[in-house]
């Protein structure tokens, strides 16, 4: 469904040169979820990104079905992919309501029923009628969130990038958006690609996943090595200790502590 | 008992909207010693809209009431408003959870730091720019120089929330609201943050308020715990004991969460009962 080949991100020049992602390659069969997961600034993002044409490709491929991506996409690339994004206050318009954001991408698309539908793609992010006519502004980081992915899934595409769609949610509404993912892609096949950095989550939802740092690819395994504990990897072994919750005693004592 | 940092005392945020008022926060009350207090609590049930209060940045056209918010003493109901401009930023300093909304678009992250730190220190330049790159430093900024001169759009969405703690703490506050502080971290960059946040307080005596939804952390970083519920505390209690909760809700929460031991699925949901409202 999706190949990434040797992808390559650079941004800016000369002392300002970051190259964000260097020669990461991957491939995600229709109706699987995959995970990226890695320290924050080590290009997860940058890869989804550029995958629907919002980070430059500076090298190496990316196809969609078979098909190397177009630049720009096209409406036809929106149809198949929707991207979830980590920062939902940036990506809802502030201007527009609710039932705006979620009607504008039915109406682009020609699609008949919107006022069933959008209602239907409230209910099932869990939120009522009530949230239709509200702006971004009147809702809580989680309600934005939720109002993020109703607006990615209200045009059933085929492939869904996922970038950190339940860090800002609680552990109730998370479970709910988790069952609603892995439900979808049971019944319609969809295919995703999750970025997050709750090993745990990713898991649940992915059997394969990518570790990244620095830009690069230094691992992929599976979600059931993970459970195992298993990891060849000493940085995916440190995600999975980190994994744990907050420890005192520090294992690399930055500072020490006082007391 | 010495007073307490912050005394907050039946704390309501209303919200007049054409299609009816939203009460996002119905009746809040705790008291906040040299501690880490953490609020836990379903998206929508008024954790964020708590923090604001305080600090006095409720949007329009919210109406907030209390019978008393307090910090150190001094009431911030009836405070002037140079008093609250003063005390903001720099005594009492809060995290918001969207960093890039409130991280100014136009201007670079460090310019921003040395910004927030003139305006509360007799500071020249040259030692606001190197206090704002040790700011960065250490909040695990991989380059802090580099980032120094990024503006917002341009930094991940870890590297934002970092930016946004460093600029918080470079005022060396009294009282941190932080909320969400550690969604966007990948959990080895979070701990680091943690343990500046954790040092700040067992060292320098911060008090802070630390709003998540990740129970597991909350339990193994604070020491105490409310649980919120549709705008209200339904729960106080010890952070080490979140696992004895009594409350069907926090119970609920616990185990809505999916671990890298068990595979459920689906994984169990909440049933929400119209009674924890009232
Ligand atoms: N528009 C841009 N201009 C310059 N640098 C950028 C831009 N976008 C991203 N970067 C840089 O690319 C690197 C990777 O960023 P990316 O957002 O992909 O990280 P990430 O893995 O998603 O991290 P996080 O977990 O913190 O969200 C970072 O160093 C960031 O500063
Ligand atoms: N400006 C506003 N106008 C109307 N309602 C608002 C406004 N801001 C917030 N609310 C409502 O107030 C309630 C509490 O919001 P708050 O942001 O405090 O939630 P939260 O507990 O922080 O949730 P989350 O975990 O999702 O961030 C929510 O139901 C929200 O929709
Ligand atoms: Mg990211
Ligand atoms: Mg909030």
């Amino acid at each position: 469904m999706l190949d990434i080949q040797n992808l390559q991100v650079v941004f800016g020049t000369g002392r300002l040169r970051v190259d964000a992602v260097k020669d990461v390659s991957f491939h995600v069969e229709p109706g699987a979820a995959y995970g990226l997961v890695g320290e924050s600034g080590s290009g997860k993002s940058t890869v989804l990104r550029a995958i629907c044409g919002l980070a430059p490709i500076t090298a190496g491929r990316v196809l969609v079905e078979g098909r190397a991506v177009t630049t720009p996409r096209g409406k036809d690339f929106y149809r198949t992919v929707q991207m979830v994004f980590q920062d939902p206050y940036a990506s809802l318009h502030p201007r527009h309501t609710v039932d705006r954001t979620l009607s504008e991408p039915l109406a682009i698309h020609g699609e008949k029923d919107q006022e069933a539908r959008i209602l239907q793609a409230l209910r099932e992010v869990g939120l009522g009628p009530s949230f239709r006519f509200r702006y971004p502004h009147q809702l809580s980081g989680g309600q934005r969130q939720r109002i993020a992915i109703a607006r990615a899934l209200i045009l059933r595409p085929k492939v869904l990038l996922l970038d950190e769609p339940t860090s800002a949610l609680d552990a109730s509404v998370q479970a709910e958006i988790l069952n609603l993912l892995d439900d979808l892609r049971r019944k319609m096949g969809l295919t995703y690609i999750l970025v997050s950095h709750d090993l745990a989550v990713v898991a649940h939802l992915c059997e394969r996943l990518l570790v990244m740092r620095h830009g690069e690819a230094v691992e992929e395994t599976t979600s059931e090595a993970l459970r195992s504990g298993v990891a060849s990897n000493a940085y995916t072994q440190s995600l999975i200790q980190a994994s744990q919750g907050f420890t005192r005693d520090a294992k690399e004592p930055v500072r020490s502590l006082a007391g | 008992m010495t007073k307490p940092l912050l005394d907050v005392d039946d704390l309501r945020v209303r919200f007049h909207l054409r299609t009816g008022t939203v009460e996002a926060v119905r009746g809040v009350s705790f008291q906040l010693g040299r501690e880490r207090l953490g609020i836990v609590g379903e998206s929508g049930s008024g954790k964020s809209q708590t923090g604001r209060a305080i600090l006095g940045l409720t949007p329009p056209p919210g109406e907030v009431t209390a019978k008393r918010l307090a910090f150190d003493g001094i009431d911030l109901l009836t405070a002037s408003k140079r008093t609250l401009r003063t005390l903001r930023g720099g005594r009492i300093s809060m995290v918001m959870q969207d960093p890039k909304y409130s991280l100014n678009p136009v201007m670079t992250i460090g310019e921003q730091i040395v910004e927030a730190y003139q305006a509360h220190a007799k500071a020249g330049r040259r030692e606001a720019r190197d206090r704002a790159l040790a700011m960065l430093e250490a909040v695990k900024m991989r380059d802090p120089a580099r980032v120094f001169s990024l503006y917002p759009h341009e930094v991940s969405g870890g590297m934002g929330q970092r930016a946004m703690i460093a600029m918080m703490l470079v005022t060396d506050p009294d009282l941190l609201i932080a909320d969400e502080p550690t969604s966007a971290l990948d959990v080895t960059v979070s701990m680091e943050v943690l343990r500046i946040l954790d040092e700040l307080v067992t060292e320098r005596g911060m008090g802070l308020i630390f709003i998540s939804h990740d129970l597991k952390l909350v339990s193994s970083f604070c020491d105490r715990v409310l649980v919120m519920y549709a705008g209200r505390v339904v729960e106080q209690l010890e952070a080490k004991n979140l696992r004895e909760a009594q409350h069907p809700y926090t119970q609920g929460l616990m185990r809505c969460l999916p671990t890298l031991k068990d595979d459920v699925r689906p994984l169990p949901t909440l049933n929400r009962d119209p009674a924890w409202a009232q």
